[in-house]
């Protein structure tokens, strides 16, 4: 699902790399915590999926493509397969729940039959059936964070990258957005999510992979958040 | 589904962006205007010298009496220089294409003609006018030749070519023309600048929006379809504006205003501004759609 081998990222603008020398591997329907002080790397691993960056070195591969060689044309196409959530939800605030949701299907020039379809469908699978007519101001936290994630799944993408998606909810907010997460897991979409939120990692008992000044310092299946300190 | 939603971001981002679309529009409209009225000046040039020249003829004018020209210091032409230089002229055949002599006499009833309505008339008398010859030449640029055979011979005054006198003519208008066209030409970089201007604006207010399309895997082209469209449509007004004021122009100012009182000379007709109406579109949309997707490729990057 996802390969590094050996990627390096050096920002021009920085004499340290953001990451060196990382070599792993996930596999489809694994479920991964990406751990790691700020600046350790987690955010440039997932710009590096995403190819919102490339490597200075080594190589990237991402569902079975080499993304040193997808030339800029096809990035839609492996950014379609590839649902994204963030710490601050990235909701339009003039839209609906619903036109939210849909947005992200309308802008892939999806038929709106298949829109009024499937749009109403997922906001059932987050929770949120009856509030498609909400703004997002309406909303609480995790409620908006719900709408993010079923705008990145709306697609029903092979993969889930969430950029600290608890880090702006308070603890019990969090757990429900980490049974959604399992739950989509469970749907068999591979999860990717990087987190500070020790009390998470260690209930999921998922993979943990720990990052630390741009390198691997911990890859540990079933792992917990401070294990290697 | 997608033409309907492209739709509906390009009224947005008008209506959102209005200020700065009126703007655009504005100086379009103005820009174009400019370019329109140098390019109908040009056309107008074109359709004067089509019609004068081959009307110009070079008139050689002989001594009468009291020319005061060293090459009248015999007085009045006799009857001997006169047979030669007709001779002479008709040697230059075939540059030659016409040879038409006007006597004292006709020259005096033309006089008369010209000048009807004014006091001038009367105070001059037949003797005073001199007798010519007008030439017309087959190649009104080849005056030199007649020029150079015949001034300054014994008996002839002057030679002179209306096309000179024309030329001075053509050449204000080219200036003008010129003139127009060199603030059109400034006007169109501001128009640029202005375009890219406005994209840049929309396109770091509607951010959020491109992220997330760039995030959920929106092809280039749809993220960038409703600014380009923004800003051609909005070029595009400004263009039919400037190609309005091209129209009122020439049937305004043209028709009603400048043909009735210069019924002598040719105007420019409407196949002109038929010609130029599609250049000035063309060049409104082209230059506003390049610099929108310039300006695009720098800040909607994937």
């Amino acid at each position: 699902m996802i390969l590094f081998d050996t990627v390096t990222k050096l920002y021009a603008s920085q004499t340290h790399p953001a990451l060196e020398d990382v070599s792993l591997e996930i596999e489809k329907g694994e479920f991964v915590f990406l751990v790691g002080p700020s600046g350790s790397g987690k955010s440039t691993f997932l710009r590096l999926v995403l190819r919102e960056e490339r490597p200075t070195s080594g190589n990237v591969w991402v569902l079975g493509k080499d993304l040193s060689r997808l030339s800029n044309w096809k990035i839609p196409t492996l950014r379609r397969e590839i649902g994204t959530v963030f710490q601050d939800f990235r909701l339009l605030p003039n839209k609906s729940v619903f036109q939210n949701v849909a947005f992200a299907l309308e802008v892939i020039g999806k038929p709106k039959a298949h829109i009024n379809k499937v749009v109403p469908e997922v906001l059932e699978v987050v929770g949120l059936g009856g509030k498609e007519q909400r703004r997002p101001d309406e909303l609480s936290g995790g409620e908006q964070q719900r709408v993010a994630i079923a705008r990145a799944f709306v697609n029903r993408p092979k993969m889930l990258i969430a950029d600290e998606p608890t880090g702006n909810l308070d603890p019990g907010t969090s757990v429900g957005i980490m049974k959604l997460l399992d739950r989509i897991n469970r749907m068999g979409t591979t999860v990717i999510m990087s987190t500070h939120d020790a009390q998470i990692v260690d209930q999921m008992r998922r993979r943990v992979i720990e990052l630390e000044h741009g390198h691997v310092v911990r890859d540990q299946s079933r792992g917990v958040y401070g294990y290697a300190r | 589904m997608r033409a309907e939603f492209v739709a509906s971001e390009v009224g947005n981002g008008l209506r959102r962006n209005l200020t700065m679309t009126l703007a655009v529009i504005i100086t379009v409209a103005v820009s174009l205007s400019l370019f329109g009225v140098s390019l109908l000046v040009r056309a107008q040039v074109d359709t004067m010298k089509d019609f004068w020249y081959d009307k110009v003829e070079v008139s050689i004018f002989l001594c009468a009496k009291g020319s005061d020209t060293p090459s009248c210091a015999g007085g009045a032409v006799t009857a001997g220089q006169r047979d030669q230089i007709e001779a002479d002229l008709e040697s230059l055949r075939p540059l030659v294409q016409d040879i038409y002599y006007e006597s004292q006499a006709e020259a005096y009833v033309r006089f008369q003609e010209q000048f009807a309505s004014s006091p001038i008339a009367d105070s001059v008398n037949e003797s005073a006018l001199p007798e010519s010859f007008r030439v017309k030449l087959a190649d009104p640029t080849q005056y030199d030749v007649v020029a150079s055979a015949f001034s300054g011979r014994p008996g002839i005054e002057q030679v002179n070519d209306q096309r000179q006198v024309l030329d001075k003519f053509f050449r204000l208008l080219g200036g003008l023309q010129a003139i127009a066209l060199i603030i059109a030409v400034v006007m169109l970089v501001v128009t640029v600048l202005l375009v890219a201007n406005t994209m840049r604006v929309a396109a770091f207010s509607r951010r959020r929006e491109t992220s997330i399309m760039r995030l959920v895997g929106a092809s280039n082209l749809y993220i960038q379809l409703p600014f380009l469209l923004e800003a051609t449509v909005s070029a595009g007004i400004g263009a039919i504006l400037a190609v309005g004021g091209l129209v009122l122009a020439k049937s305004v100012i043209i028709d009603q205003i400048l043909a009735p009182s210069f019924q002598f000379t040719a105007f420019v007709g409407w196949d002109a501004v038929v010609g130029i109406a599609p250049i000035l579109i063309l060049v409104g949309i082209g230059l506003s759609g390049i610099a929108a997707f310039l300006t695009l490729r720098k800040y909607l990057r994937v």
